[in-house]
């Protein structure tokens, strides 16, 4: 297709990531790389179906709109009710029990990306043979990294279940508070693989340092590119994923905003709207959209906060800081870094929830206070900053839902990346080469997105690769199972 | 192998889009009927955890909806495969999960995957449609009369499947054994 000039070549999906992606990069006259899209399958329609319903349905209701991190929709929308409700200052069993259940989240998700889906890029490099650079070469070469993999996955979802009380619409976070606690069993149960969990956190998070570090001169300019950084944290600096108040750095660690409560995000945040797609790419106002865009996500929480307030994930992250003389880290492969300090710091977290009593305590709900008919919530999701703003009536009905996914926060980073990678790599032909596609690939799956669409179901085309020429005629399509 | 002489029924999909909770519904059902020797469990999706789960029992029965496939469903035995599998996502395929089971912790039960059409599936809304309540009724008849019986068989043509899922008498049998 051509577009004042230029020609575009189609790269679809993007394998190894969530869902399915496409990828379009835009060259000039001159076959240089003008302009790299993503293309994201969203979730359409979302917002307009929960229109109506009673607003309690919504923690239940908003984990149908993605099966890979339904927990945290779950609670970001439990979060923007109990302000509904009056009833945000929660009880320390119901706060407690929920970061249990956030940090089993953070930890499974984690674990299966490294593991499952960056570490074959890192254990093998991303020149390997594509035949090998995928899970099953990490099962056959690492066949105990690979087991270690599952049983961490298991086990964050073990917790999830344990607090949420089931898998699939779990329950667990309701209007102020929860509706169980911890059992004595159930923690008994968990405190069993706690320790092997850290030991194998800590082994995933060497993984990851050792790799960047013994491969610095090429992560650092590969996909990299200064940014601005966002997430919440605690009031006093802290890295806290469950609950905060807005903080922006730029690339240099300058302050942009702090401490901006949930509430006011509107007043910071806007999101601007590109014709090529449905996708939003959100801006920090006070720079405007041709530079206010930020990144979000463990690369982006690890630059943001002074501290984290456990042990061994605070000495990692000084380690982390020191290679940029405690000043944010631009490398796009350093996410792979934070998130296993993220992972190490989830389970830390874990097990200091386990050993505390409250989880056992029969308080769960918070009374209700001052009715609100509007409230905000933001969590740090696995993938970034996650906000629900609801709107609802006097009837207690949803009028107005806004959505700002983790994905949609680093649209601009990752289109950037891919535009970067493509410029080093693509040299003037019309091809898409192995090497490219692959390091397009890795370069996207460093930001972990999620472009899933929630339904999978046998029969589906999972696969389909087009070609256009530069007036849009199609030259080739392939597609496989 | 697997310690639990059990039937493990793992059926997954999305209740929240329609005909892609067939796999959810059908647990549903079968927890409702309190079947001897089975556990049923259900997710959004199939994940590499599921291997660790599957490898405890002696058989496992995936069960998902299906696009395209025959009307009701058809019910076919499962090998390892981790080639070909789709490892694009968090979500993994049944024959993966089984491979997974089989090189990570040295277990490889009975499998076997049940498909049941549905038929829409691209909208938000939590019901199922009219035709795939029907596939799913004869469904549930099928996998409880085999779990009855203890013995699976495949069903690949479903021209002779009868109201309650089992073959019709008198006329060709329409499942081959694995």
């Amino acid at each position: 297709m051509s577009t004042n000039g230029q020609k575009r070549i189609v790269i679809e999906p993007v394998t190894r990531v969530e869902g399915h992606g496409k990828v379009s990069i835009l060259l000039d006259e001159n076959n240089r790389v003008e302009q790299a899209r993503l293309h994201i399958v969203e979730f359409r329609g979302f917002e307009r179906f929960i229109q109506g319903r009673p607003f309690w349905e919504l923690p239940v209701l908003v984990q149908r709109l993605c099966g890979i991190c339904p927990v945290s929709h779950h609670l970001c929308a439990a979060k923007a009710i109990d302000g509904i409700v009056g009833a945000e200052r929660l009880t320390p069993t119901g706060e407690k029990m929920r970061r249990l259940m956030h940090y089993g989240q953070m930890f499974q998700s984690h674990a299966l990306h490294f593991f499952h889906l960056a570490s074959p890029d890192l254990l093998f490099g991303f020149d390997a043979p594509v035949a090998q650079r995928n899970v099953i070469g990490v099962i056959g070469a690492y066949p105990e990294l690979a087991r270690q993999g599952v049983l961490m996955r298991k086990y964050g979802q073990e917790i999830i279940k344990a607090t949420s009380g089931k898998k699939v619409h779990g329950t667990g976070a309701i209007p102020g508070g929860i509706n169980k606690n911890l059992s004595v069993d159930e923690r008994d149960h968990l405190l069993q693989d706690v320790e092997q969990m850290l030991q194998w956190a800590a082994g995933a998070l060497k993984i990851a340092r050792d790799y960047t570090l013994d491969n610095i001169e090429r992560v650092s300019g590969f996909g990299a590119f200064d940014s601005n950084h966002l997430s919440i944290v605690r009031d006093d600096g802290a890295m806290d994923l469950y609950d905060g108040k807005l903080r922006a750095v730029d690339a240099q660690g300058r302050s942009i905003i702090d401490q901006v409560e949930p509430g006011d995000y509107i007043d910071v945040i806007a999101e601007e709207v590109r014709p090529w797609t449905y996708m939003k790419f959100p801006f920090l106002r006070k720079i405007g959209p041709e530079k206010g865009w930020f990144r979000v996500g463990p690369l982006a929480r690890i630059n943001t906060c002074d501290f984290i307030d456990t042990p061994e994930a605070e000495a990692a992250r000084q380690e982390f800081k020191a290679l940029t003389d405690d000043k944010p880290s631009n490398v796009t492969m350093a996410y792979h870094w934070a998130r296993m300090i993220e992972a190490l710091h989830s389970i830390e977290k874990i097990r200091e929830l386990l050993h505390d009593a409250d989880l056992q305590g029969d308080d769960l709900v918070s009374p209700r206070g001052e009715r609100r008919g509007e409230y905000v919530a933001i969590i740090e999701a696995p993938r970034g900053t996650l906000t629900h703003h609801y709107q609802v009536d006097e009837n207690d009905q949803v009028t107005m839902a806004n959505l700002i996914v983790s994905t949609t926060c680093n649209n601009e980073a990752m289109n950037r990346a891919v535009r970067k990678i493509a410029a080093d790599h693509l040299s003037g032909a019309l091809e898409i080469t192995e090497p490219l596609l692959n390091n397009i690939e890795v370069g996207i799956r460093a930001y972990d997105p999620c472009l899933s669409c929630a339904t999978h179901a046998m029969g589906q085309m999972p696969l389909e690769v087009t070609l256009l020429d530069h007036e849009g005629r199609l030259l080739d399509r392939r597609s496989k199972e | 192998m697997s310690g639990l002489d059990e039937t493990l029924v793992l059926g997954w999909g999305n209740p929240g889009r329609l005909d892609d909770g067939l796999g959810p519904a059908l647990v549903e059902a079968l927890a409702v009927l309190g079947l001897a020797r089975v556990v049923v469990d259900s997710d959004y999706q199939l994940t590499m955890e599921d291997a660790a789960e599957v490898a405890r029992y002696r058989r496992v029965l995936f069960v998902d909806a299906d696009r395209t496939g025959p009307a009701p469903f058809h019910l076919r035995r499962l090998s390892p495969a981790l080639q070909g599998s789709s490892f694009s996502t968090h979500s993994v395929s049944p024959a993966a999960v089984l491979a997974l089971s089989r090189d990570l912790f040295q277990a490889e039960p009975e499998a076997w995957l049940l498909g049941i059409r549905g038929y829409e599936f691209d909208e938000f809304g939590e019901r199922l449609s009219g035709k795939a309540q029907v596939n799913l009724a004869r469904a549930v008849a099928l996998v409880r009369s085999a779990i009855e019986a203890d013995e699976f068989q495949e069903i690949l043509n479903t021209e002779n499947i009868a109201e309650n899922g089992t073959k019709r008498e008198g006329e060709p049998c329409p499942t081959q054994r694995p």
